[in-house]
């Protein structure tokens, strides 16, 4: 067991460090979060800086574009760029985590060629069309239909939950096409460009305000078959590759960042005179050893996977399982810290408050991710 | 960085579980439950076996490992529920004769604890007080070379016939307890007692972390075989859920209290201590509650978890203690 960096990782994050004290102070100032076009700006231009430095697709096989990091480099790059707070991976989100692993662990050479540079240089978005109004958590219910018509897929049904759907240009979407196969077969995975014809998206507002996500109503599109990223009805097990890497990395620039607001919390209670209450300080004490213990957890993950050779195991699920609990809890007491100012909606942490409250749902509610870790971890029946 | 156990510490781990799974199998613990007195026979084998004088340098007849090696080492202590002051032991091989070879039983005492708490007190050959050495480190970290106050600590030796005690019914039937009343404090003892306290509540956390993890286990087995309503209870989601959130509690004590090993830091350890108290005492908890009403009987082994996770709980670093510390550690 070592918690030490080797020199050649403490030599890539001084690089790091010295390259995002030199671009960062240069950066535009950040745009408001209901500003969608401003945010894709912002977001792109970010990981075109990525790019230009040769950071971009980090963790990407260098046959892919990347740079073939190992997973510990990976971590010390999002703990620096979380530290130093660089901008999040925003709306290049999906494709730099999901489809644009995917396309390079299951795409065709032309496939690989059309749709990861791109990625790479911030020049296209993509979104993930996978959750259908009937199936969220269930995710193989879906029933988005794709008919076979020559060289195309005609594609009709309706997706929800779709992040950045209204910047985006492609869409890694998920389609039925062999509605008599059992319901984890007949899928099938498809690049769908964002402004083809019969593609409507519907800004959905959340709780906390913003329009994360939308819509997308898809009415007899037409998808090229040479679209479609793996073989046809082999859909569910392409999505399975890359979902392991959402749970695997995702947050690891997150937990940095509670683990910063929660020394803010703890330095406001005491300006404030909340740090006097006991019960106040020793609920941020709990909370320090939580963030202590998951960034501990994040480090051994990374590490089996790097031992693994850079597939993150099942790990993932028990992280997420305790994070996204521990994050609500995190901004549950900034609001007692807060008082009455927890009650002000433009407070940054109240503002973060609410966004925590999605963090038990998405990818993957709390429940599904039970019922992962009981059956795949721990080896328990199935229910019926 | 590679945050995982080495080849070596794996064999040692696994090697310890075999031989723990040999001497003090299921037949055996419920032996003890009847009566509690400490296998000498035992104690020796484990002390050749190198499980106390696992730190001890090569040259002074020790096996020469480390902290980490000592936290795996009692964590499947902890798994096995074997009983004894066997935390005191591993700290005060080399520093009291005999005990390093299995040869000696030593106990030890918190001075500042109301009350003043003894195990095992029939079979300890020796009992060591330790007193102050605790509190917040200077810097958020490191081992208190900063000399804040009340940092230091001493430590007596004390002669075991001369310890004045009152009786006190153990909640553990595996660990008797007696209530001391007055200590002679015969001889002091040059022991660092801020990194003693330090390793104690750490090697206490290892305990809990391995019971933690045997109480997972213990709830999914039966939850696999345990059939109501047609179907095994485990196929049930109020009971999946259960095991799951087990798991989890288990997995970060275990990050928590592997780390603590390798940094030594205080908070490191303090956090260690909370999460794998928790893990212990809830996760003996809803081992119990899958188990049903077996779990409630004296017969399952569910209860002799959860008590020895209570009494762990209560030694070394306590959760109001430790809390405050990590409180005090975010303004540091």
């Amino acid at each position: 067991m070592d918690l030490t960096y080797t020199p050649e990782e403490e030599d890539f994050r001084a690089r790091l460090r010295s390259w995002l004290g030199t671009v960062l102070p240069g950066l535009p100032a950040k745009p408001a979060a209901t500003d969608w076009p401003g945010r894709r700006a912002y977001d792109t231009a970010w990981q075109r800086m990525l790019y230009d430095a040769g950071y971009a697709g980090l963790h990407w096989p260098e046959d892919a574009g990347g740079q073939g990091a190992t997973p510990t480099q990976h971590l010390i790059f999002l703990e620096e760029t979380e530290r130093a707070g660089a901008p999040y991976v925003g709306a290049n989100f999906v494709g730099l985590l999901h489809a644009g692993p995917t396309l390079a662990a299951e795409g065709t050479a032309e496939q690989r060629a059309r749709w990861l540079p791109p990625i790479l240089r911030g020049d296209e978005i993509w979104c993930q069309g996978f959750s259908e109004p009937d199936a969220g958590s269930d995710l193989a219910a879906l029933r988005t239909r794709a008919v076979r018509d020559g060289d195309t897929y005609v594609v009709s049904g309706a997706k929800i939950w779709t992040s950045h759907a209204e910047v985006a240009d492609w869409c890694e979407l998920l389609v039925r096409t062999d509605p008599a196969a059992p319901k984890h077969r007949g899928i099938s995975w498809l690049a769908m460009p964002m402004d083809a014809p019969g593609v409507t998206v519907r800004p959905l507002r959340t709780l906390a305000g913003s329009a994360e996500f939308a819509e997308v109503f898809l009415d007899g599109v037409r998808i090229p078959v040479s679209h479609r990223v793996g073989a046809e009805n082999d859909g569910w097990r392409v999505t399975m590759v890359t979902l392991s890497f959402e749970r695997g990395t995702a947050f690891v620039g997150e937990v940095v960042a509670c683990r910063r607001v929660l020394g803010a919390l703890a330095r406001a209670a005491r300006a404030n005179g909340r740090w006097d209450d006991a019960v106040l300080r020793r609920r941020l004490g709990r909370l320090n050893a939580q963030f202590a213990a998951l960034w501990r957890l994040t480090q051994w993950n990374v590490s089996e996977a790097q031992q693994g050779g850079g597939v993150p195991g099942t790990g993932g699920s028990v992280f997420k399982l305790r994070y996204s609990h521990a994050r609500q809890e995190l901004y549950d007491t900034a609001a007692e810290v807060l008082g009455a100012g927890a009650l002000d909606a433009d407070h940054e942490w109240v503002a973060d408050r609410l966004s925590s409250l999605s963090y038990t749902i998405a990818a993957g509610t709390s429940q599904i991710q039970q019922n992962i870790v009981a059956e795949r971890i721990l080896g328990l029946p199935k229910g019926r | 960085m590679h945050f995982q156990l080495t080849k070596d510490q794996r064999a040692l781990r696994d090697g310890t579980r075999e031989l723990l799974a040999g001497r003090f199998g299921r037949d055996r613990l419920r032996a003890a439950v009847g009566d509690p007195a400490l296998d000498r026979a035992l104690w020796r084998e484990l002390g050749a076996a190198g499980f106390f004088a696992l730190r001890l340098p090569e040259e002074a007849g020790g096996v020469g490992l480390g902290l980490p090696e000592a936290v795996l080492v009692l964590e499947e202590a902890g798994r096995a529920l074997l009983p004894g002051p066997l935390v005191a032991c591993q700290l005060l091989a080399g520093a009291v004769d005999g005990v390093a070879s299995g040869e000696k039983i030593a106990g030890l005492c918190e001075g500042e604890r109301e009350p003043v708490l003894w195990e095992h007190p029939a079979d300890c050959d020796e009992l060591i007080l330790v007193e102050g050495g605790a509190g917040p480190p200077a810097h958020g970290a490191g081992d208190g070379a900063g000399g804040a106050q009340g940092r230091t600590g001493s430590a007596y030796r004390s002669a075991p016939d001369r310890v004045a005690c009152a009786p006190f019914a153990s909640v553990d039937p595996l660990t008797p307890l007696a209530r001391v009343t007055g200590l002679p404090r015969t001889e002091p003892l040059a022991l660092d007692v801020p990194r003693l306290r330090r390793e104690a509540t750490l090697l206490t956390a290892a305990q809990q972390l391995g019971s933690a993890a045997r109480t997972v286990e213990m709830a999914v087995r039966h939850a696999r075989e345990r059939e109501q309503f047609g179907a095994p209870v485990g196929s049930f989601q109020a009971v999946k859920h259960l095991c799951a959130q087990m798991l989890v509690r288990a997995e970060m004590a275990r990050s928590a209290v592997y780390a603590a090993s390798v940094t030594e830091s205080v908070l490191d350890v303090t956090a260690a201590k909370l999460l794998a108290d928790e893990a212990a005492v809830d996760n003996a908890r809803d081992c119990l509650q899958v188990h049903g009403g077996m779990g409630f009987t004296w017969e399952a082994d569910v209860h002799l978890h959860l008590k020895r996770a209570w009494l762990r709980a209560a030694r070394w670093e306590v959760a109001h203690e430790a809390e405050e510390l990590l409180a005090a550690g975010l303004i540091a």
